[in-house]
């Protein structure tokens, strides 16, 4: 289902087939292109592949950017041991609703993604590792998974199956994810080494976000230039941006990877709600550092948001007007990772908790002179010194909104909470 | 225990999926789809997914702990879970929480007195675009207002 009117400005390459009739079905999938690069990539080598996802600038859409071919060909040729493909749909990171679509609309684009890169490196088995929330994609996703059997598709060589997961954001963790796909509690291992060499069962693996192995089959069919040239340098092919919070038109629009943002908010999103004035961005997902309204004039590609210090994340672009209390924002995303730290290593999980508490009682009006300070030093003791980039994820937007919003924390010291009353517990 | 032929039948694929030796890998979604069917995660369905995966009760124990859809105690019929994480707050994700928990006179993860509706805020559900969001049970609901809420619990009343 489609959840909001499609823009216009959209350039439909992974959502090319949503809302046409019985999308799921392999009828519709195969009357309108699909498996068809899986037919051409089984006339390739593994090299072929590889070097033409790498051709094409693909670079992981979970959040990281790592370019996806180099990743695949960490992969080890030849191996003693099984290989497997693991796709994470656990989609959880807060600003994050695109690869619910693309598995709710098209999973059969899933499918053949998964079947390219088995080919890539010879993988013989696949998990798609689903939040337990999305319960229902899982019957979506094991329904196209038995029609992709009875057509021959998967079982000749290849199995692949669903996952369940169970509530847990940090296992969108590559590493946790593994940990939890074994049957364990889903704390992160040590790297190296990598998945790619020491993955799922102990196997070398490929694992890669669901938006990412849905654009496979694309740069296959079309070729690696075709799909690079729709974004910027180093940045190829499309993304799918999650717009939510103060827009007109909040929805997952297809847009060319470097599209410009502020574009975004007033030609997609239809501008600010309520002609309200913008305050700031979220551009990638809650643990990417906030843009103020000035900084929000930049093409969406990762490199671009690397060199404004923030990140193209997962695609979650949170726009806030200027009536939002930068403080509860900051407050309320810190509970979150409070929540969500799995206390494995000890800077994030008394990181997190420290920062909510000092971030409550900024809200709350009890906020201290020092106290700003002090949300920077525990922050900056978190970078870097954590297990995995949960940590990370929880003090980089912390520091930005400290940083670029000073006044707002400095307006809460006068002992008078926020205009809405306090209801965190 | 004994659960429904379904049920069993999704067992013993889950069995089948991973590599041999690995059948923990099953553990965690049993939890999940015997608790759709028993309703918490009880000592005995415990030791009954210990036995079939092949480890110690306390092995499952311990990572039945770490994830927040597997509870150890029943909660209502209809879990009304109501995301306020930052897309939702900015889209009034609070007032529909604040609304809920008036309506129903329960707070975080209680249960009515008949024990029909329960109510936990929750995290990001991947709704963002289409907020506020909650869930009953495993059914996601966009644009959620504190009116709709209220026609949504009369409507939960109803089925009962």
């Amino acid at each position: 289902m489609l959840y909001n009117a499609p823009s216009p400005l959209e350039v439909k390459v992974l959502t090319r087939r949503f809302g046409l009739p019985d999308s799921t079905s392999i009828g519709t999938y195969l009357a309108n292109g699909g498996y068809a690069a899986l037919e051409k990539a089984r006339g390739m080598t593994p090299e072929a592949i590889i070097d033409e996802v790498k051709a094409s600038n693909l670079r992981g859409r979970g959040g990281a950017g790592f370019p996806t071919g180099m990743k695949w060909s960490f992969c080890p040729r030849h191996s003693p041991k099984p290989k497997y493909i693991v796709v994470n749909g656990d989609e959880s990171e807060p600003g994050t609703c695109k690869d619910r679509l693309l598995i709710e609309n098209d999973p059969h684009q899933l499918i053949e993604g998964v079947l390219i890169a088995a080919l890539a490196v010879g993988a013989r088995a696949g998990y798609i590792y689903i939040r337990g929330e999305y319960r229902y994609l899982i019957e979506i996703m094991d329904r196209a998974i038995a029609e992709a059997y009875e057509h021959g598709y998967l079982g000749n060589g290849f199995d692949l199956y669903t996952h369940t997961g169970a509530g847990a954001y940090e296992c969108g963790e590559e590493s946790a994810l593994l940990e939890s796909l074994e049957g364990k509690r889903g704390v992160p291992r040590i790297r190296p080494p990598f998945p790619a060499v020491v993955g799922a069962f102990q196997c070398p693996t490929v694992l890669n976000n669901v938006e990412t192995f849905c654009a496979v089959p694309a740069i296959i069919r079309d070729g690696a230039s075709a799909f690079a040239d729709l974004g910027t340098p180093r940045n190829g092919g499309t993304r799918l941006f999650c717009l939510s919070g103060h827009v007109n038109r909040p929805g997952v629009y297809e847009l060319p990877m470097g599209f410009n943002l502020l574009r975004m908010i007033e030609e997609v999103g239809g501008g600010v709600r309520g002609g309200k004035k913008l305050k700031a961005v979220i551009p990638g997902g809650s643990s990417c550092p906030v843009l103020k309204a000035e900084e929000c004039d930049i093409p969406m590609d990762f490199d671009s948001l690397a060199k404004a210090k923030s990140m193209l994340g997962s695609g979650g672009v949170v726009v806030m007007d200027e009536d939002t209390c930068i403080v509860r924002a900051a407050l309320r995303i810190m509970r979150f990772y409070a929540h969500e730290s799995c206390g494995w290593c000890i800077p994030c999980r008394e990181g997190t908790t420290w920062l909510r508490k000092l971030l409550q009682r900024f809200h709350d009006g009890q906020g201290r002179k020092g106290d700003i300070a002090l949300i920077g030093e525990l922050a900056g003791n978190m970078l870097g010194r954590t297990f995995c980039p949960l940590g990370d994820a929880a003090a980089m937007p912390t520091l930005a909104f400290v940083e670029k919003f000073r006044d707002e924390f400095e307006a809460h010291l006068d002992g008078k909470p926020c205009p809405r009353e306090a209801v965190y517990a | 225990m004994t659960f429904s032929p379904e049920l069993e039948a999704r067992f013993a694929r889950l069995l089948e999926s991973y590599p041999q030796g690995r059948q923990r890998s099953a553990m965690v979604p049993m939890l999940l789809y015997a608790q759709d069917e028993v309703g918490h995660v009880s000592r005995e369905l415990i030791e009954e997914v210990a036995r079939r995966v092949g480890v110690e009760p306390l092995r499952v124990e311990e990572v039945a702990g770490y994830y927040s859809m597997l509870r150890r105690k029943p909660l209502g019929k209809y879990h009304v879970q109501v995301c306020t994480n930052i897309s939702c707050m900015l889209a009034g994700g609070e007032e529909v929480w604040e609304h809920a928990c008036r309506k129903l006179g329960i707070g975080h993860k209680e249960v009515t007195a008949d024990g029909q509706i329960s109510l936990e805020e929750v995290e990001c559900m991947g709704a963002c675009s289409w907020a506020p969001a909650i869930q009953v049970n495993y059914d996601i609901h966009h644009g959620v207002t504190p009116e709709k809420l209220d026609r949504l619990l009369d409507s939960l009343r109803k089925l009962q």
